[in-house]
Order: structure tokens, then sequence, then C-alpha cells
């Protein structure tokens, strides 16, 4: 492929020229420097980036070290209200935030396919270094690697988070409670139509927007204000609110009740999800957190993440003592399990509950 | 409050569920009702509406989601035309996942075949189009409702005059089915004495069926005048949303206190008497009926469509006939040896469907057949009676 070297960006996002990645990007030589300059480094500002070492050394922070990795691969890699990039720094910082810490330093590692036009490098680039910016995080070490058309699929992006956990964060499953109410910091399902409907061309959903965010200032500000009242935090991503609940369920060995009536799902994911036989409780998100907080906090959980702009942040449920056991400890069907056994369940709004269960992968469109 | 609302109103549903509670008390028995189509299972079950009427009606799950009752012999016929050179599968989400006897199309995709996965069959038309040098196959399953949208592709690719487009033909349609099930247990001494198959006096018999809203349109209400003429069995055609089911549950009720057989429309905002006969017009225009294999309940007559001969250029069992062949004889081989074959006989799922078994009865359940490996329909679909028994049981006080 012929790349003119002469005419590479020199300013702003979206200046690619019509260039082209090439193998040759990724030999690590010349090209691969260009590359990493022209598209990264003018984004990424960060002195402990800048020398380009074999390392990035960080100074040292304050509490344990939090640490967390997490793949990007998401098609399309711009969808309505996020991309690839912004998406690869908000799922790690998230991942790092409801641990209760501050996130302070992500690595970036790009696998990108051969044949993939700057521009689109330098948008995702650009994004990143947004979304980075708005979770006050650095990005302080990468990596980029080019595969043959066909060895992947267009970009695929690699962060890794380290953050320091927050003075007076207690957090984890074995500290929740019976009576312990569930906080959830907006509307659910989002992220995944606004993906499915680029995916699939579905216009009729084109108006929902990802919710693609950093939520490490909401959990922060929680743990600041209401320290160890927090008591288990989680971003409902891939499987959505109702595989999270499942796992605080499974975590804690308590029944973990939500009320369908108080879920805030948006009226076009609503209507997305009913043409399409979706469940909004099982779409991803990727800018909310479901926190588990003491029944004497609750309110004010709900009031602080209003005041940080969250206003549809609401109590969705609580955590109860499991009454269901086992008879015998055998079922009819042979299948010895363990006493109690704890579940997650929705109380419809007509007084009916349902019992959630996780996905078995991921959650098909029905035809019936 | 919007038009969905009204149907979603708690007051008037905590209103209905006394009613029927009434109503059954005054009866002296619990009712066991079928909600024959599975949007109105995943209705019932996501409104927890099952909890709601637990131990006063009895909902049980019918044969009325396409993807579970598709046999096994045609998800293998499927999964063979994925693996066939050069072929591309396109299908709806959910079929994806439901094991044939050599697996699912899932797993033939991870094999390197090409599945892909449409919200209509117009999509798989537009994506022919698109690529002339491979052949797309289009999975036809559905009942009444799907048929006139696949007809309407059909017509497309007629028009286009695509040469690298068929289809392959598992339509079901539904009143056939629904005959097939009540005969066994109605045909000899109706409901309540000792039915042929292994039938119990002492077992619910189905008191009336909830009857699909959207294949409903299409067919009319008046397709099922037979329920009630010949096995002397009521039912209603409902709407999807809670106060609709639960109407319905309340007028079977009634029905069944008053002793009257009859088959209300309770859905008229859609539903007529004739049905839409325009929708039948093109669907007859491009199928024929033709005997269809159910899972769990075996060969049907006249309860699926394939193509009219005049047709057969879309007819991917026609234009593929070697491919499919090769594929079955391999499944039917590897059936006998792994005694897939066996399990299948084994599977009572028509038995569980028709009341007259337990799901735990079921020698299979729990054991060979599972939600992980389901064996016959009522596993397969997640709501399945099978599937929800095994889920639920020991929550019942809960759910």
């Amino acid at each position: 492929m012929n790349v003119d070297r002469e005419k590479g960006p020199r300013d702003g996002a979206g200046r690619g020229n019509g260039r082209r990645v090439t193998l040759a990007h990724g030999a690590g030589g010349r090209l691969t420097a260009e590359l990493v300059r022209e598209v990264f480094l003018k984004h990424f500002q960060s002195r402990h980036l800048a020398p380009l070492g074999d390392s990035a050394l960080v100074p040292p922070g304050g509490g344990r070290l939090a640490l967390t990795t997490d793949g990007f691969v998401v098609d399309p890699l711009f969808f309505p209200g996020g991309d690839i990039g912004r998406l690869a720094v908000c799922g790690t910082v998230n991942d790092l935030a409801v641990a209760g810490a501050a996130p302070a330093y992500l690595t970036a590692s790009f696998i990108i396919e051969e044949g993939l036009p700057f521009e689109v490098l330098e948008r995702v680039g650009l994004s990143m270094a947004r979304a980075a910016e708005e979770a006050g995080v650095e990005v302080v070490t990468g990596d980029t690697k080019v595969v043959e058309r066909g060895g992947c699929d267009k970009l695929f992006i690699v962060t890794s988070g380290v953050g320091f956990v927050l003075p007076g964060a207690d957090i984890g499953p074995s500290r929740v409670r019976p009576g312990d109410r569930l906080v959830l910091s907006g509307p659910v399902g989002q992220h995944g139509v606004a993906v499915l409907s680029q995916r699939e061309g579905l216009g009729f959903a084109s108006s929902v927007r990802s919710d693609c965010a950093p939520v490490a200032g909401l959990t922060t500000r929680l743990i600041e204000e209401l320290g160890p009242a927090v008591r288990w935090m989680r971003d409902p991503t891939r499987g959505g609110l109702a595989t999270v609940v499942c796992e605080l369920a499974e975590e804690t060995g308590l029944d973990v009740f939500l009320e369908e009536e108080v879920i805030p799902v948006p009226s076009d994911v609503a209507a997305a999800c009913e043409l399409l036989g979706l469940d909004p409780l099982y779409l991803a998100n990727e800018g909310k957190v479901l926190v588990v907080v003491e029944e004497a906090a609750a309110q004010r959980a709900v009031d602080l993440l209003r005041e940080a702009g969250q206003a549809d942040a609401a109590v969705v449920g609580r955590v109860e003592e499991v009454v269901v056991r086992t008879p015998g400890g055998t079922g009819a069907h042979g299948d010895r399990r363990p006493e109690p056994r704890p579940g997650a369940y929705l109380r419809t709004p007509y007084g009916g509950t349902r019992f959630l269960e996780r996905l078995a992968g991921e959650q098909l469109p029905r035809i019936c | 409050m919007s038009r969905a609302g009204d149907f979603r109103d708690p007051a008037l549903v905590k209103a209905l569920v006394a009613a029927v509670r009434r109503d059954v008390e005054a009866l002296g028995r619990p009712v066991t009702l079928m909600e024959v189509c599975g949007t109105h299972t995943v209705a019932v079950s996501r409104s927890g509406l099952r909890g709601l009427l637990h131990g006063f009606v009895d909902l049980r799950s019918g044969p009325g989601c396409p993807v579970c009752v598709t046999s096994e012999t045609d998800l293998d016929r499927m999964v063979a035309l994925a693996l066939a050179p050069g072929t591309v599968v396109v299908t709806f989400g959910d079929m994806v996942r439901v094991p044939g006897t050599v697996g699912t199309l899932e797993e033939a995709r991870a094999a390197g075949a090409d599945v892909r996965v449409v919200y209509s069959a117009e999509g798989a038309v537009r994506a022919a189009a698109e690529e002339p040098e491979r052949l797309f196959v289009f999975l036809g399953v559905g009942f009444e409702t799907t048929q006139p949208g696949v007809a309407l592709a059909l017509r497309e690719a007629d028009r286009l005059g695509l040469e690298n487009f068929c289809i392959l033909s598992a339509h079901k349609t539904l009143p056939q089915a629904l005959r097939a099930l009540i005969e066994p247990a109605a045909g000899g001494d109706a409901r309540g004495g000792d039915a042929p198959g292994g039938g119990r006096a002492d077992r619910p018999r189905l008191d009336g069926f909830i009857l699909p809203g959207h294949v409903s349109a299409v067919i009319g209400r008046r397709a099922y005048d037979f329920m009630a003429d010949e096995y002397g069995l009521p039912g209603a055609v409902a709407g999807f949303e809670p106060v609709d089911i639960l109407v319905a549950v309340r007028e079977l009720v009634r029905s069944v206190r008053a002793g009257r057989a009859r088959v209300l429309n309770l859905y008229s905002r859609v539903v007529r008497e004739e049905g839409n006969p325009r929708a039948r017009a093109i669907v007859d225009r491009f199928f024929e009926p033709c005997p269809a294999e159910w899972r769990g309940l075996g060969t049907i007559p006249a309860s699926g469509l394939k193509l009219r001969p005049e047709w057969e250029r879309f007819d991917a069992s026609v234009r593929l006939r070697a491919a499919l062949e090769d594929g079955l004889a391999r499944a039917r081989a590897r059936a006998q040896r792994t005694g897939h074959e066996r399990l299948r006989r084994a599977c009572r799922c028509g038995d569980v469907l028709r009341g007259e078994l337990l799901p735990p009865e079921c020698p299979l359940f729990g054991r060979s057949c599972t939600p992980v490996r389901p064996v016959g329909p009522c596993m397969v679909s997640t709501e399945g009676s099978c599937a929800a028994y095994y889920r639920y049981e020991g929550r019942g006080d809960r759910v």
C-alpha cells in the first residue's frame, strides 16, 4: 500500500488524509514511532508517557493498590454516545471505581487490523484522551501491534488500570447484611440498545445513546461521604442489572429483591426492547453503578448521586435473609444443592415475583 | 396514561387476580389453562402472573414457541446447510442456540460456518442481493405471524430475480397442533376419565386455552371454533399485556364454572373473526400445507408449510438436496452411536404439554435432559414447563 509520509497529519483529529495503517506501522521501526507520536502522544498528555520508556515510572500513591485489565472488541467502533476508545477508558476506570479505588493510571494496548484508516485511529485516540481527562486518569504507557487483514476486526484495545483504594472504603460481599438497600445511579439499557441499533441498522432505535461514562467521581463521592455504609458496588455492564444482582446473591449468600416499578428504563429503550423481544434488565450499561448501602444511608446515597447529576438515581431494591431452602437437601431431580439457596428476584408492579437468572450467553432477540 | 399503561395498571391487575380467585374458590378446584403462545409465556413470566395465580390457576406453557418446537431433524438440516461450502445461513436470533443431534448453529459458526442473525426475512434478501457469489439460505421458522413476512421476502427475491436466495421451510401452523394436543386427552373419555397414553384420572386436564393474539390476527378467531364445538373446551384470544392475559383467565374460569365452551375474542383491538385474508393470500401464493415434525409431539398432519412446486428454485430442500441428505445421514449415525435416538424416543414432553405428566415424572428430567442439554421443547424454552420446573423447584413460596 502506498503511504504518503510527507503529508502526515499536523494538527487536530480527523486529518488522516486517507492514509491507512500498514503492517510496517507495527514493525517497531520508524513508522511505528511515527504512528505513536502522531496518533497517541499528541492526545495523551502525561509526563510519565512522554519519555516512551519500556515501563512507565510513577510515584507511589496512598493506600492499597487496585489493579484491573479489560479487552475491548466492540463492533461497530463508533456508536451513538461513544466509541471503542471511550469504552476502553470507562470500562477499566469503572472496574477500579467499584472496588472503592480512585483510578490513577491506565495502560493501553492497540491491536490494529492492517488497512485501518489513520483517521479512525485518531478519532479513537482523541476520544480516549477526553474520557481519561473526564475520569481523572493518565494513560502512562501503551503498545501498538498491527496484524494482517482478517487477523482481528478493525481495532481491539486492551487497557489496564491502577488505582488507589480510598481511605474509609470497606467494600466486599462479606459486608452486606439483610436490610441493606440497592441504589442504582441511573436508567438501564442504553448502551446495549445503542450498540445493537448501529450493528443491525435498526433505524427506530437510533435515538438511544450509550451511557458510556466514568463513574469514579460518583463512587468516590459516595465513599467519602458515607464511608463504610457503602458495602458493595458493581457496574452493570455485560449481562446488565439482572446479572449483577445474581452475582450479589451468589457472593453474599443472601436473597436480593429488585422492585421493577422503580427501575428507570428510558422510553426509547423500552420500546426497542419490546419490538426486539429483549429484556432491559439484561442489557449492557457502561456508565452506571449499583451500590449496596446500609439502610439508614440509602436516601443520602440517592441524594448524593442526584447532586452529582444523576437525576434518575433511585433505591431499586433490598437484600434479605434467604428463605428458600432445598427441601431435604435433594431436589426431585437428584440435583443436590447445599442449603440455603440464595437467589435474585424481581417484584413486579402487580405484586408478582420473578426469579432472575444469569443468561447462558448473549441475549438473543426472540421471534416468538 | 398511555394505551399500554391501561393494560398494565397494577390496581386493575390486582382486582382481576382477586376476581379469578373468587371464581376458582366457587368452582371448588384449581383450574389448568394453557397459554399457547411463546409471547404470552414470556409476558406471564415477566409480570410475575404465574406466581400471582399460584395455587388456584395453573398456567402451562404450550407448544407456541416456534423455536422450541422445531424438530431435531430440522435443526440437523439447518446445521448441514450451514456447513455446506459456499452457503450463508440466515436466521432469527433465538435459533442459533437450540441443539439438534449434532449440535447448534452457534457451534457450526464456531467451526467456520457463515451463520448470520437478522430481524426479518427481508434482511436476508438484502444480504443476498449484496453478495451474489454466495448462496443465502433463510431458515423459515415461525407460525402464522411470521409467514407473511417470509412470503413478502420471497416476492421481493422473485422481483429482483435473485438466484442466490432460498429458504428452508420449517414453518408450523397452529390449529392442527392444538387439535393433536387435545385429541389424546379428550379422545376417550373427554376431560377427566382415564385417557389413552398414560393419562391419569387424578390429574387435572387442561380446562381451556389462552389463544395467541398475533397468530389470531392472521387466522381469525373462527379458526379455533373446533375446540369448543368438537371437544367442549373454552378458548380466549388474548393480547399480551398483563390485563389482557388476566381478563382471558377470568373469562376462561367463568366458562369452566358455567360449563360453557366458547371461543372468545378478547383482543378485538387487533383480531377479527376472519383474520387477515390478505396476509393469508400472500402465504398461499408461495406455500402449501404439509405434515410437520414437532419437537416432542411427533409428526402432525397438515401442521407445516412447504414451498409450492412452482417456487422450487427458492426451496433449499431441493437446491441443496445432496448436502441435506449427507448431513442428515451423519446426524442419524451419530444419534444411533451416542444413544441420542433412544433419548428422543423416551422424551415425554407431549404428555407434559397435555397435562398428563408432571415434569419430574419424565424419566429424562434433570438427568439426560437439562436446560443446558435439553431433549424436548419444554426444556428448550426457558419458560417451558420442564425448564421452569427445574429452575423454580423449591422456590414455590416465593415465585
